[in-house]
Formats: structure tokens, sequence, C-alpha cells
């Protein structure tokens, strides 16, 4: 293709710049470049070679430098962006995902051979989509406005955050004290341990008792208490050393069981305040008023804890 | 070596392409070139009847393969803009303007799409990308229903319990035919023994949908 290109440029209808070189096709007259021009004519046919010799080693260099970074692009996409990576621990049977469901509930008497953990990922994104749907659910049941479009983002922020975020915190501390347990099957297992949680905020939501926290307690206790124990026998089974297993034990019940508190505390809070208003005012005006208010202010009650 | 004839280049240059590239057993599309030069209306019409079929499909949902093989993204773009005006809420009564309600119902919609089609395909479910997205937009057509009986009725002064039941049935009623569409639809082109797990984050993508048509109370 090289030694073509001068028949090329002969021929295509690309502006061949060879023959207008000496005008800038203006349609005014430049007085100051003529002057200019007439003085260097022996250096001009060298400089306007030098000028397309440059000019084609920017395209080449312009063409490599796409070339190279496309090659890149395409090869990093088809590591990272390939579904393929994924489907591994997608591999499961509705049965299988029932019965793991079932067992992060019963936890399991340590014993000296290792706990199964399952490497799977489908259960735990549905568990938190459940909760996330939950959330919502919960936040809808008074029946006033909340601004559910804070309150969505949230929910589903605060619900994928702490997944990664509890999973990649128990991760490091399992490097360090030497835990065998990969990512992927924290994951699984932090997701699991979720599936209280989705029970607890159901039941919490359907059986609604304001004024009274005796019966979230509970269920804090029990249901959490259950799936925390599984989670911790878990670690228990893979992992040797007092202070090591107490570590990791207990950052592990910690994290599930104060997430637990937080989802409640941070968003049934506002409903039971909310409804506490309406149900002590019997006043739709002022109601509405404090209503909004106190919509506004959802993200200021997030973080205030009131006593039980 | 064998002869090999090198063209000068300039006879190359004087013979123009010609030809079609065909894939014998496929009819020839010869008559796609020619939509260029019909009038805009004809276009426009074409395609809104082509996305006028599909909600009639979803409607009375046989298995067809109507929306699979034909997939466009039209129509669960005009549901989605129809059903996130319907839910903003009025400037006059909130603090706040109504652009996040319609930036949420939009997210919420798209992303739901999204995060629904990946989970089909990564249980190995035989569909593409944009054929999954076509047909879940599109059978949200029985909810956008729902939402305009409910807005039909909540033009009412007086919200008594009555009321609220008729929007209750309504919104379940047209929660449970957008399920079932999209089971139809999509029902086949997953593993038999997985199609719990397929159809689960469907139901839960329809649920959240059902719940911000019911709970939005204001007019």
């Amino acid at each position: 293709m090289a030694d073509t290109s001068s028949s090329w440029s002969s021929q295509n209808a690309v502006l061949d710049m060879d023959d207008v070189a000496g005008s800038d096709h203006s349609d005014y007259e430049t007085n100051f470049s003529t002057s200019g021009r007439q003085g260097s004519g022996g250096e001009k046919m060298s400089g306007t070679y030098m000028d397309s010799m440059k000019q084609r080693l920017q395209e080449n260099v312009t063409n490599m430098m796409w070339q190279s970074g496309k090659e890149r692009a395409t090869k990093a996409w088809n590591i990272y962006g390939n579904l393929d990576i994924l489907r591994p621990y997608f591999n499961v049977e509705p049965h299988e995902v029932r019965s793991r469901l079932v067992h992060s509930l019963l936890p399991q008497r340590p014993s000296d051979e290792r706990q199964r953990v399952p490497r799977e990922l489908y259960g735990p994104m549905m568990i938190i989509f459940t909760l996330i749907a939950l959330l919502l659910f919960q936040m809808k049941t008074a029946e006033h406005r909340v601004e559910e479009g804070t309150l969505m983002g949230t929910s589903f922020g605060v619900c994928f955050t702490y997944w990664l975020g509890a999973s990649g915190l128990v991760w490091v501390l399992s490097y360090v004290c030497n835990t065998h347990l990969t990512l992927i099957q924290i994951l699984s297992m932090m997701g699991y341990g979720l599936g209280g949680h989705c029970v607890v905020i159901f039941l919490g939501t359907i059986i609604h008792t304001s004024h009274d926290h005796l019966f979230f307690y509970a269920l804090w206790a029990v249901v959490g208490g259950l799936s925390s124990l599984r989670m911790v026998s878990i670690v228990l089974s893979r992992t040797h050393g007092q202070t090591q297993r107490m570590i990791v034990c207990g950052a592990v019940a910690a994290l599930n069981l104060l997430f637990l508190l937080y989802l409640h505390f941070a968003y049934h809070q506002i409903v039971e305040d909310l409804s506490e208003v309406f149900a002590s005012h019997h006043n739709p005006v002022v109601a509405d008023a404090v209503g909004v208010n106190k919509g506004d202010d959802s993200a200021v009650k997030n973080t205030e804890v009131e006593d039980g | 070596m064998s002869d090999v004839e090198f063209h000068e280049q300039g006879e190359l240059n004087d013979i123009s392409l010609e030809g079609e590239i065909t894939v014998p057993g496929v009819p020839s599309n010869k008559d796609e070139f020619s939509t260029l030069d019909e009038p805009v209306k004809d276009t426009i019409m074409r395609d809104l009847k082509a996305v006028g079929v599909k909600f009639w499909h979803v409607l009375y949902p046989k298995t067809s393969t109507a929306l699979l093989r034909e997939w466009d993204l039209w129509g669960p773009l005009i549901l989605c803009v129809f059903m996130a005006m319907m839910l903003q809420g009025d400037t006059l009564d909130q603090m706040h303007d109504g652009g996040p309600q319609f930036a949420e119902v939009f997210v919420i919609y798209w992303v739901g799409a999204v995060v629904v089609t990946l989970n089909t395909k990564l249980l190995g479910g035989n569909i593409s990308f944009f054929q999954s997205v076509c047909v879940l937009g599109y059978c949200v057509c029985p909810l956008s229903i729902a939402l305009i009986i409910c807005r039909c009725i909540l033009i009412a002064k007086v919200q008594t319990t009555v009321l609220f039941i008729i929007r209750f049935v309504a919104v379940v009623v047209g929660f449970g035919w957008s399920t079932f569409a999209s089971t139809a639809f999509l029902a086949e082109s997953q593993p038999p023994n997985r199609k719990v797990l397929a159809m689960y984050p469907i139901f839960l993508f329809y649920f959240v949908i059902s719940w911000l048509i019911i709970s939005h109370t204001h007019s």
C-alpha cells in the first residue's frame, strides 16, 4: 500500500495539499503574508516537504496509538466484562437455594471437620434485593408522604455497601487470622446471613407494635442470634487459635447484629415517629406540615438512635 | 510460484464496487434501503403500529415469539416516560420539585430490567440482552393501565377505604398480569429446572413497580 500512495493522492477526491500549498482558501487577501512568502521561495519547497512529513508522522503515531489502545481495551473488556466469570457462581438448583436458606438459620455444632460453605452468589443477591424491597415496603406502611426517592436510593446503597464492605472487612481479618475462607465464600456466607434480617423486618412491619420495641428485640435476639451463630460456627471450624477465633467470630457476629439494629432504627423509627404524631394530633393540616418537615429531616433522623 | 496477475492500481480504481452480500436462505432486504425516501409519517406510523402490535401481544399473552423476534425499545421507553410522569408529585404540594421522583422511576425501571436480564443470562438462559429488556419493558403495560385507573380514582376528593380497596385490587391484578405475561414470553428461554430461579427477580421487579403505584396517593 505504501508505494501506491502517490497514485492514490493523485486520484482520490480528497483535497490534495500539494496543489493548494500557496493559498489558505480565505476569501480575502492577506497582505501581510504575501511579502513573507515572496522572500522565502526557495525554502518553501523544503518547508512544505517537512510539514507533510511531520503531518504523516503525526498521523502514523496517532493511528498506532489508537490501534494499540483499542486492542488493550478489547482485551480488558474480554477479561473483566465477560459474564462468564460469574457464571459458575450462579450454577444452582432451586432446591439447593431453598435448603441453604433454611440452613442459614440452623447453626451446626462445631466439630473437627470443616463445615461446607457454598460458593454461590445467586442466593445472596436475591436476598439483598428482597431486603431492599422489604425496606421499601416498611417505609410505606404508614400512609403518609416520605421522600421515597431518597429512601429508596439509600436502602439500595446501604444494603449493597454492607454486603460488600462487611465481607471485605471479614476477608481482611480472616487473612490476618489465617481463616480458611475465600472471598466468594465470605460473600456467600454474609449474604445468606441477611436472610434472617429479611424475616425480622418482614415480621416487624406486619406486626406493628408502636411504642414498644420488645417484640423487635425478641426477634433480633432469636433470629439474628441464630444466623450469627451459624456464621460463627462456620468460622470456628475453619480457624485455629483462640485469639484469632475470637477476633473473626466477634467481627462477624457484631456486624450481623448491629446491621439489623441499624435497619430497624434508621428506617422504622421514622415510620413510628410519624405515626405517633398522627395519633396524638388528629389534625390533618398540622400533621401534613409536620409530616413534610419530618420527611425532609429523614437524613438527619438516620443518625439519631433513640433509646428503646 | 503460480502465475499471479497483478492488476494495475488505475484499473481497480475505475471499476466500481457492485454486487450484494447475501446469505443463502435468508430473504434479501432490498426494500430496506428504500425507507430513506419515504415520508416521515409512514416511518412513524409503521413504528407505532409495530409497538401497538406488541402491546396487544402483552395484553393477550400467548406463547408467541413476536416480541422476541422483532424486539425494539420504543415501547419500554414510552411506558417508562408515561409512568414517570404520572408518578411525579405535584410541585405545589411538596417542598422539593418533582425531579427526583421522575429520575427515581426511570432508574428503577431500567436498572431493574438490566439486573433481571443479567440474572437470566447468568442462570443459563439463551436470550439476548436486548430481547430480555424489551420483554420486561413491554410487560409493564398492564401496570400502566392499573396506574391510569388509580389516578382516575384519586381524582375524587374524599378517599374512602372502598376506593383504596379498588385501587389495591387494580394494582394486584396488573401485577399478576404483568408477571404472567413475562413468564409466557421468557419461560422457554430458561433451562427447565431453573424457571423459578429466573422468575423470582422478575416477580420482585414488578412488585417494586406495583408498590410505587399503590403508594402514590397524592393526585
